[in-house]
Parts: structure tokens; sequence; C-alpha cells
């Protein structure tokens, strides 16, 4: 077996699986904290309760996030370890500082924020919460440094066949990090607002079945409360609708920060990717049309069978230039240009492997691509869409009594998740061949194939045995996670709070017996 | 360029130490969760009395890891490349820790938790054997080729370092995790923690010691300074048979600072020796990163190391105090979904 195809199924799942956790952190993060400044700032029980409730779903998560972050640090060096060498002395720097700028205050805020209530002083208490979610932001900050750096590198001159760092600003303030952060957190604050989204709406649905909450024949909403289901009083229905629409105004103002950030990415990535951009187009050709369906056989890579059936004129070159009528070259064109830029074949270097001399093809797999960049856009839209109709059905203050729609309401949960597993799988992929995509504009000799990156002693039975003992270990922790995720959901806010299961509660922040104050 | 790269070296020994000296504690505590506590109400007595420190003190190996990618890529790529089938099974550790700390308390049934808290000591005992048995074979050398490759096999790293380093990191971690426990519990299980110390320290210290020893063999004022470690590890041990629980605390850190230091002072100038051949073996200015880069972490950890040490600090502070059995509420259960 080719051992650079398992390292890379490896990395892929490893990656977009650590990947399902972060963007719930990010932006679940965010929304909690933004909730207990709302009750620290109004002392309303509702923003207590939702930050309680997500809170305890946001923890769930956010432990899985660190757990598979630690993979991550640690397989640059354990199966790409002649990647780790290559870029090390500039790869290696955003890593370190992500660690000590970040790391270090996430965690030990999120301790202090966990086992914090009732101990520590409100507005501390508040501010942990704050420097836990900056932490967490920092962090993807500096990760995209790295990542952006492998996209197009710059700040660097080669030094004895490596690329060496000449100025550590030029890494950190790289236009492609800056874009592709913005669009990374906006696409996470999305997440996070489709999550408050469904959740809340199947919960106000479920006060409707269970007939607390009735509409008048009026059309009036009259709000009741059940005293024997715990938590389910009157002020349980605020919670839900509260948390549902805060949801659905951010996720739309998260998707049009996404849109626009996305559209300077592109921009850019036309310029420093252009053949990545080619092939998430189906571009064969030069031309100007954005293609809306293309057919034929994108799998095969072969241009012949490729046939545009429906495309935009002008739209391509709108996305990539910002005119209507500017040619975007297509693969055919571009296909020469990296030829004589960076070789025809791999170096007949024992380096290489079994790859040594072979011919290098530069076309990324098509139908990753294509559909990689379709499916980011329109999973992206559809959750847009879904915050919209969300604000427009709760507008009389609940959800349709309509089990389809709350269906429909939780699996749009999904959606955001898609579209930024999609466009992650779209850029690292569409960078093929390359591991370190060269610059185009400068720094010759700066990019690397991704066949010269892999461990050379690293046998392929090591890395099968890692591929599999990992993917069994996270696909059996994913199924405990959505589980618990679950049972916390359906539990509503007393899941979180069980004082509200006592009789006669009242509500309270209390000291040393309160159950948040010893979490485990 | 030497004095930085030779500033590095130390930071990240620095930087194990201080994951060492903290998680330590942590992984001593997850070890001893299944034997030590004699019920549940035990049991989350000591899961709480790391719950709010953990994270921040795994951050440490974190930090020790990626400072070594930044200042020294060769060395993180040989060593991580070479120890490819230990380090899998150490991150598998570290997965299962971490997810049993958090997910423990969150199920409700007999079996759910009795799996966590395996899980949560296994995994425990996992990441204190091979971050041990990382700091030996880093110390005492891999069968490296002229690239800096270990050659041989998945299994070439196997050894007496190996498993002298790997049983010191769980004797380590045991100990330390006895002291923490007895430096934050109160009743029973501080004096049990007390007693097992006292049984655990000097047998399960000694891997470490043969370890410090044979480095100290290597030149005369090392051999002063592991004898400083094991002064120390005696002090500590008398501490507590006093009774002075900072104190023993304190002695068992200096004992393991006072010993790594040696260990690593007495390889240096190599960071990673080649078992093979001295003229593969990486040193701080063959496996260094650029001056540049160098010195811009530098800035970085001489500005942030600080600040972080300032606000953990501050963290221990705030959940300052012993821990009882009658602290502990009620287990929390989930209420019953709510379904008509």
């Amino acid at each position: 077996m080719d051992p650079v195809l398992i390292g890379r199924w490896q990395f892929g799942i490893t990656t977009v699986y650590h990947f399902w956790m972060v963007p719930l952190t990010l932006g679940l993060g965010m929304l909690v904290a933004i909730l207990q400044t709302l009750y620290h700032r109004t002392g309303d029980e509702v923003y207590l309760r939702s930050t309680k409730f997500f809170g305890k779903l946001f923890l769930i998560n956010f432990i899985m996030g660190v757990a598979t972050g630690l993979v991550q640090e640690f397989q640059f060096g354990m199966a790409w370890s002649e990647y780790s060498r290559f870029v090390g002395d500039v790869f290696g720097a955003p890593l370190a500082m992500e660690a000590l700028l970040a790391f270090f205050l996430e965690s030990t805020f999120l301790g202090l924020w966990i086992f914090g209530w009732g101990r520590l002083p409100r507005g501390v208490h508040l501010a942990s919460l704050w420097c836990a979610v900056i932490g967490s932001w920092i962090s993807a900050y500096f990760i995209i440094v790295a990542n952006s750096w492998m996209q197009h590198p710059v700040g660097v001159e080669m030094v004895d066949g490596r690329p060496v760092m000449t100025d550590v600003w030029a890494v950190l303030s790289n236009n492609t990090a800056i874009a592709a952060y913005t669009h990374t957190l906006f696409g996470a604050v999305a997440v996070g607002a489709s999550f408050l989204l469904g959740i809340s709406w199947y919960h106000l649905y479920r006060r409707r079945k269970d007939g607390i909450d009735t509409i008048a024949a009026d059309g009036e909403l009259v709000v009741g409360s059940a005293p024997d289901l715990p938590g389910r009083d009157k002020l349980d229905h605020r919670v839900w609708i509260r948390s549902l629409r805060i949801g659905a105004v951010v996720g739309i103002v998260a998707f049009a920060g996404v849109a626009i950030t996305g559209d300077v990415q592109a921009k850019l990535m036309f310029e420093q990717q252009p053949m990545k951009m080619a092939s998430a187009e189906g571009a064969c050709h030069d031309g100007t049309g954005f293609s809306v369906l293309t057919v034929g056989d994108p799998s095969s890579n072969d241009c012949d069978g490729v046939e545009n059936v429906f495309e935009i004129p002008g739209l391509l070159s709108f996305l990539a230039k910002g005119d209507f009528s500017t040619p975007v070259h297509g693969v055919t064109t571009l296909l020469p240009e990296y030829q004589e830029r960076y070789g025809t074949h791999l170096p007949d270097d024992p380096r290489y492997g079994e790859h040594a001399g072979e011919k290098i093809d530069y076309q990324p797999i098509m139908i990753v691509t294509y559909w990689g960049f379709r499916f980011m856009i329109g999973f992206g839209m559809i959750a847009a869409g879904v915050c919209a109709i969300g604000l427009w059905l709760t507008r009389r203050g609940t959800v349709p009594d309509s089990k389809w729609l709350m269906r429909g309401a939780l699996l749009s949960i999904t959606t955001p998740f898609i579209a930024n597993s999609a466009g992650w799988v779209f850029t690292e992929m569409g960078r093929q061949p390359f591991v370190v995509a060269p610059n185009p504009a400068q720094l010759d000799g700066v990019y690397m194939f991704t066949q010269a990156a892999l461990s050379p002693e690293v046998t392929p039975a090591m890395l099968l045995f890692s591929l599999i003992s990992l993917t069994a270990v996270y696909g059996a922790l994913m199924i405990v996670e959505l589980r618990l995720l679950t049972g916390y959901v359906r539990g509503g806010v007393a899941s979180a709070m069980p004082e509200l299961a006592r009789v006669n509660h009242t509500p309270k922040i209390t000291g040393d017996d309160d159950v948040l104050s010893f979490a485990y | 360029m030497e004095t930085l790269a030779t500033i590095w070296f130390v930071l990240i020994i620095v930087l194990w130490m201080g994951y060492l000296f903290l998680d330590g504690f942590d992984l001593g505590v997850g070890m001893l969760m299944p034997l030590f506590s004699r019920d549940e109400r035990q049991k989350r007595v000591l899961l709480n009395s790391i719950g709010p420190v953990w994270d921040g003190n795994e951050v440490w190996l974190v930090t020790a890891a990626g400072a070594t990618f930044a200042a020294f890529p060769h060395w993180y790529a040989s060593l991580f490349s070479a120890l490819y089938v230990p380090l899998t099974l150490c991150l598998l550790a570290l997965i299962f820790r971490a997810v049993a700390i958090e997910y423990r308390g969150k199920g409700h049934t007999p079996a759910w938790r009795s799996f966590w808290t395996w899980a949560m000591a296994l995994g425990s005992l996992g990441i204190a054997f091979f971050v041990g048995a990382l700091l030996a074979i880093t110390s005492t050398g891999l069968p490296l080729n002229e690239y800096g490759d270990m050659v041989g096999g998945a299994f070439a790293w196997i050894g007496w370092p190996a498993l002298l380093g790997g049983l010191g990191g769980v004797g380590f971690a045991l100990v330390h995790g006895l002291l923490y426990l007895g430096l934050k519990t109160e009743g029973p299980m501080r004096a049990k923690a007390r007693r097992w110390a006292l049984r655990a320290m000097l047998p399960a210290s000694v891997p470490f010691l043969i370890w410090f020893w044979l480095a100290g063999l290597t030149r005369f004022w090392l051999l002063a300074v592991v004898a400083v470690s094991v002064v120390f590890l005696t002090a500590s041990v008398r501490a507590v048979r006093a009774g002075a629980e900072k104190r023993a605390f304190t002695f068992h850190v200096i004992y393991l600072v006072t010993g790594l230091s040696a260990v690593f002072a007495a390889v240096y100038p190599v960071i990673l020796p080649s078992t093979l051949n001295p003229a593969h073996s990486l040193t701080v200015t063959s496996a260094s990163s650029s001056e540049y880069t160098l010195g811009v972490m530098f800035v970085v950890t001489v500005i942030f190391l600080p600040i972080i040490i300032g606000y953990q600090i501050f963290s221990y502070r705030m959940f300052l105090g012993r821990l009882r059995e009658t602290h502990i509420p009620e287990a929390h259960r989930l209420p019953v979904a709510i379904r008509s």
C-alpha cells in the first residue's frame, strides 16, 4: 500500500473530525459568553438558564476538541517528519505561539469558569469565560496562520534547501491568513447559531405538543407551565424563544460575514493557487462563466470528458477578478505553466520513496474540488435560509405545531458543519499535489510535494495501526458524545440546573454545595 | 546562535519539568482512581481535586511539543517519527484521560462510571509511562541514520532506557499524586495518602534514581547535582513522615528538577544521540531553527511565560483549600426526558 495515501487518509480523518468540535467550541463559546454577559447586565433569569444549559453542551463538546487537538500537534512529527524538517523554521513558531498565547489562556480560564460558579466574584467569573473564548479565537488565528503558510508561503528565504523565516510579521499578516481566519470564524459562529436555533426549536415544539403553550382562538400565544415536569415553567418558554431568535439573527449575520470574507479569499486564491480554483470551477478552458452544473466525468480529471451544461456568463470573472469580462484561466492553460515552473516529474531522489521520478499530476481531483466548493456554499446558504425562515415562523412567539418542521430545524444543525468540512476538504485537497503550495509571485523553491513529506522510516503497517486505532476510537467517542448531548438536550434546562427539579426552587447561585462548583 | 539554541534547549527542558511537576499529580490522582478510593464519593473527591486545573496543566505538554517543533524541528521530527508506535498509544491515553474526566460524571449507571474510572486510570498510566520513556530515550539515544531517521523497525526504541524512563514516570506521577492528595484533601483520605506515600516513595523512585545516577557518572560535578537530588528525595520522605505536606511536595519537585537537570546537562550539547554513529547525533546547533526564529520565539516566551505562570498561580489560589467527602454533593441525575 502507498504510505503517502494512508498518511493522507489519517490526516484527513483526524483533521475533519477535530474540526467538527472546533467550530462549535468557537461559535457556541462566544454565544454562551454573550448570554452570560446579558445575565450579568440585566439579571434576567432567562439568561442564567440559557447560559447554564448551553454551557453544559459547550463543555461536553469542548473536551473532545481538546483531546483530538493533541493528535494534530503530534502527527506532523510522527507521520510527516520530512515535512516538519522542511518547514520547521517557520511552521513551528505559530504552533508554539498558539500554545503559549492561546491554549494556556483557554484551558486555565475555562477551569476557573466551570468550577467558579458562586465561588468567584460574578464579574471575574464572567471575565473567565471571555478569556477562555478569546483564547480559543487566538488559537484559531495561529493555526490558520500556519495553514495559510502552506497555502501561500511568505516571509522566508531559502537557505541550504530549506525555507528560513526572515520576517515573522509577514507570516502573521499573510493576506491568505487574514482572509481564511475571518472566513473560518464567521463559519464557526454560524455553527453555534444553528445549534441554538435547532435545539430551542425542539423545546418550543415539545412545549406545544405537551399542551403547555397553546394558541388561543384569536391567534394569541398562551404560555403555560407544567409543574410536574422539571423546569417547564413560564420562564422556560422565554429561554427557548430568546435563544432561538438570538441564534437566527446571529446565523444570518454570520452568513453575511462568511460570504464577504469568502469572496475576498476566493479572489486571493485565483491569484495564489489558480489551479485549485480552476478545478473548483470545473473550468477546463479559459472563460468567464460560473458553472452551475457540470456533467461528464469530473472524476476522470480528463478535460475532454467534462462538459459545462449550464453556466452563468461573467459570474466566474466577477468572483475571481471583480468584473464580468476578464477571462479566467482554465486547467488546460495552467497545466503547461505549472509544468514549466515546477517540473513534469518528481525528482529521482530516494526521499520520494516509491514515487521518485513519477509524473506530477498538477490537477487536484476535480470531483472533490468542484463539489467541495459547491457543498460549502450550498449548505452555508441552507443554514442561513433556515435562520431567516425560523425568524419568520416564530414571529408569534413560538414555533408551528409541526413535527416535520421541528425535525428539519434539528437537522439543519448539521448544515453549517457540512459547509465547514466541505470547505476545508476543498481547500486542502485542492492544494495537492503540493503540501506547501508555491507562491507564484516570489520565493522560488519554497514549495514541497506531498510525496516528499512523509516520515521516511515509518512503514505502512505503522501508519495503518494508528489510522485504524484512531478512527475506531474517534468513531466510538462520536457515538458517546452524541448520546450525551442528546440526553442533556432532552432534559432541557433542568439537566444543567437540577435545582429546577426541586419543588419551590429559588433561583440562586450558591456557594460550596452548588453542583457546578464540583462539576465532576 | 549557540547561546540562543542552548537557551532554547534549557527552556524546553523547563517546559517538560513544568509538565511533570504539574500534570504529574493529575496523572497520579488518575491512576489512583480505581484502587485508592473506597466508594463513589471518594472517587469524586479525587476527580474534583484536580478538576479545575488539570487541563491547564496538560497545556505544558502541548507547549513542550510545540516549542520543540519551533526551536528544534529536527529534534521534533526525528524523535516523534521514531517513537511513532509509543506516541500513538500515548495519544490514545491522552484522549481517554481527558474525555474520562469530563464524561464520567455525566452518566449515571455503575457500568458507565466504572468504565471511565478505568479509562482515566489506564490513560493516566499510559501518559506517565510514555512521557517518561520519551524523556529517557531522548537522553540515551536512538539508532539514527545519517538523515536523522530511526532504523531497525517500529520497535527499535525498546530497551532499558525506555523501560527505566517509563516505570520512572509512572512511579514519579504516583507519588506526586499521593503528595498532592495529602495537600488537597482532609480527613481519612489525607491520612491514607500519607500512609501510601510513605510506603511507595522509595521503591517508586528507584527507576528515576538509576537514570539520574547513570547521567551523574559522566562528570564529577553532575554527581554532586544528583546527590542534591537524592538529598531532596530523602528530605521529602522525612517531611511526609513528619506530616509536613507542603514541604514534602516541594522537596519532591526539587528532586525531580535537579535530577532531570543532571540528565540533560550530561548529554548537552547533544539533544538526541545516535546509538549507531555519534556523527549522526542531533545537537543543539545541528537540530535548531535559524537564529531569527529562535530570537522571535524567545521574545514571545519571555513576555508570555511569566503571564501564564501568573494566571495559573491565580487559578490555584482560587481553588485553595482542602476537599473532604462531605463537600461532594449528591450525584446530579439527569432528569428523565421531558416528553409526554
